[in-house]
């Protein structure tokens, strides 16, 4: 474990260096076991690839403090049980509008836009973490074929449903924010809704494959 | 049942309480007021709990009717106001008559103006909280900015109007600073020197570009000592995060809980009301504190926000 103060009131725990699903798992249960057993001073909690980033009350301890709880809470986090990932399957459509960036990102790794569909959809991805955005999750890890740099100059507005990669993740933008993913293409499930319970459609520990789908199965799907 | 017009909206004027910090999993930052000491004064003179809902108006506040009258208070900047037409002290709690009028202007000090309301603005709670988060259209009212011709729920005055101002020591106490105290951020060592040194030493200008969400700042290019690729961690609220370009951007209530950019400082707790203070063109400064200077801040500003004593004359 490596500690780093964030900020007067927050403190980061780093629990591995590399992106992969063996960190994810200690992530995931040293934040399950926070969640499972609450600590009064604790204000927030926001995970990531290889960190937990938590906000404390500075009233009430310090980093010193926080961080010899972490400690011994991450000493008891293999407890907690991994949940039983859900296969979820995402609709695309791909490319058009929908999908900006798809030939350039094929030109780029010199393969036809079919083949990036196809490389795309060929993969059972790993949720990561929630983050950037409400019910943003982060997938990975795309087929080394397809890694690509984010775009030099980001969009000021993604739409919303986009579907993006960048490296070796990809994700779907659950609201129009700026975004400097590659769009691949868009799909019409709400990746977050306030008056769904839960609001989130992807959870940590979830698994997602995209499949493909016609302009027109977009729109029937859209309006139902 | 009272209620509230909304004659003219403002530029931005949306309902807003202390947040919902916890939803970080679900990569949902808290929101809540970007002034949270003004809109804490604004509650309780008017006799409300401190992190009851009120409406923060940005820059150009707007006009509203109560038609059942009301209990009100200003805090935050000043927007010129008037009720009926009368200039209206801010930072002091007033009756409204039934259908009495609100109007204010644009803004003639910081960026921000509270309208504490006796009973409170009701709005149904969403992840325990009525702040509004604009981005996702969570909370608030219907989760958006204020529109002309809404009605928003108010609370009636339980209490006779409190007879109280804010004293002259915790206006003094609560100016908003443009000197930003800050930490040192969790990358900090991955700049060069002169960056740190441009960073307490250079005038930063904020740009168009500053809303709840974050804050680009312009000023000396704080450089990395070597290009790195980072992996994408949890973000902290005043955060002063670095992009390629070597600009900063300040990391505000409405934040993305995660990012890549590598931080070089932070906001302390007890300054992160005077950002939601900062308009578009202002100037301003960062200085550097240690851990322990920057709880001691927080904690005494916490136990004066809690004294009524020291708040009221």
């Amino acid at each position: 474990m490596r500690f780093r103060a964030a900020s007067d009131q927050a403190l980061l725990v780093h629990l591995g260096e590399e992106i992969g699903l063996r960190t994810r798992e200690r992530v995931v249960r040293l934040l399950g076991l926070l969640q499972r057993e609450p600590l009064p001073w604790v204000r927030n909690l926001q995970p990531a690839y290889c960190s937990l980033l938590v906000s404390f009350d500075a009233c009430a301890v310090d980093h010193a403090h926080v961080e010899a709880t972490l400690r011994s809470y991450e000493k008891r986090a293999q407890e907690i049980a991994l949940p039983t990932p859900r296969l979820l399957e995402i609709p695309v459509c791909y490319g058009g509008e929908f999908g900006p960036d798809l030939e350039k990102v094929a030109a780029a790794h010199g393969l036809r836009a079919d083949r990036v569909i196809e490389l795309h959809c060929s993969r059972t991805y790993h949720a990561y973490f929630l983050g950037f955005a409400p019910g943003f999750a982060y997938l990975g890890d795309l087929p080394d074929a397809l890694a690509t740099p984010r775009l030099a100059t980001p969009r000021k507005k993604v739409p919303v449903g986009s579907v993006g990669i960048a490296g070796k993740q990809t994700a779907v933008y659950p609201f129009a924010t700026p975004g400097g993913w590659n769009l691949l293409g868009r799909t019409p499930l709400r990746m977050f809704q306030v008056e769904r319970d839960p609001m989130e459609l992807l959870d940590v520990g979830d698994e997602v494959r995209f499949r493909p789908i016609t302009r027109q199965k977009f729109s029937a799907l859209e309006n139902r | 049942m009272n209620t509230l017009v909304v004659e003219h909206p403002g530029m931005q004027t949306t309902v807003q309480d202390l947040g919902r910090p916890g939803y970080g999993p679900m990569g949902v930052s808290p929101s809540g007021a970007a002034d949270a000491v003004s809109l804490r004064l604004a509650n309780l003179l008017v006799g409300n709990p401190a992190a009851a809902a009120a409406l923060e108006m940005t820059l150009l506040g707007g006009s509203y009717v109560f038609p059942e009258g009301g209990v009100i208070a200003l805090a935050g900047a000043d927007f010129g106001a008037s009720l009926n037409g009368r200039a209206l002290e801010t930072a002091v709690p007033h009756a409204v008559t039934p259908g009495g009028k609100l109007s204010l202007g644009q803004t003639r000090s910081g960026a921000r103006c509270y309208l504490g309301i006796a009973g409170g603005v009701r709005v149904a709670p969403v992840l325990g909280s009525a702040s509004t988060h604009l981005l996702s259209g969570l909370g608030g009212f219907n989760g958006r900015a204020l529109q002309k011709g809404d009605v928003l729920e108010i609370g009636a005055p339980t209490k006779r109007l409190p007879r109280r101002k804010i004293s002259a020591k915790a206006r003094d106490m609560f100016q908003p600073r443009k000197i930003l105290r800050v930490t040192a951020g969790p990358q900090s060592d991955w700049f060069l020197e002169e960056a740190q040194r441009a960073l307490l030493q250079s005038v930063f200008r904020v740009t168009e570009a500053a809303d709840r969400m974050g804050l680009r700042l312009e000023g000396p290019a704080l450089a990395l000592r070597a290009a790195k690729e980072m992996i994408s961690e949890g973000v902290s609220l005043g955060a002063v995060q670095v992009t390629p370009s070597a600009q900063a951007i300040l990391l505000f209530v409405e934040q993305q809980t995660a990012g890549g950019y590598p931080k070089i400082a932070n906001v302390i707790g007890a300054d992160l009301f005077c950002i939601g203070q900062l308009r578009p063109r202002d100037e301003i400064h960062f200085a550097r504190v240690t851990f322990l200077e920057a709880r001691q801040l927080w904690i005494e500003q916490q136990q004066l926000l809690n004294s009524e004593e020291f708040l009221f004359a």
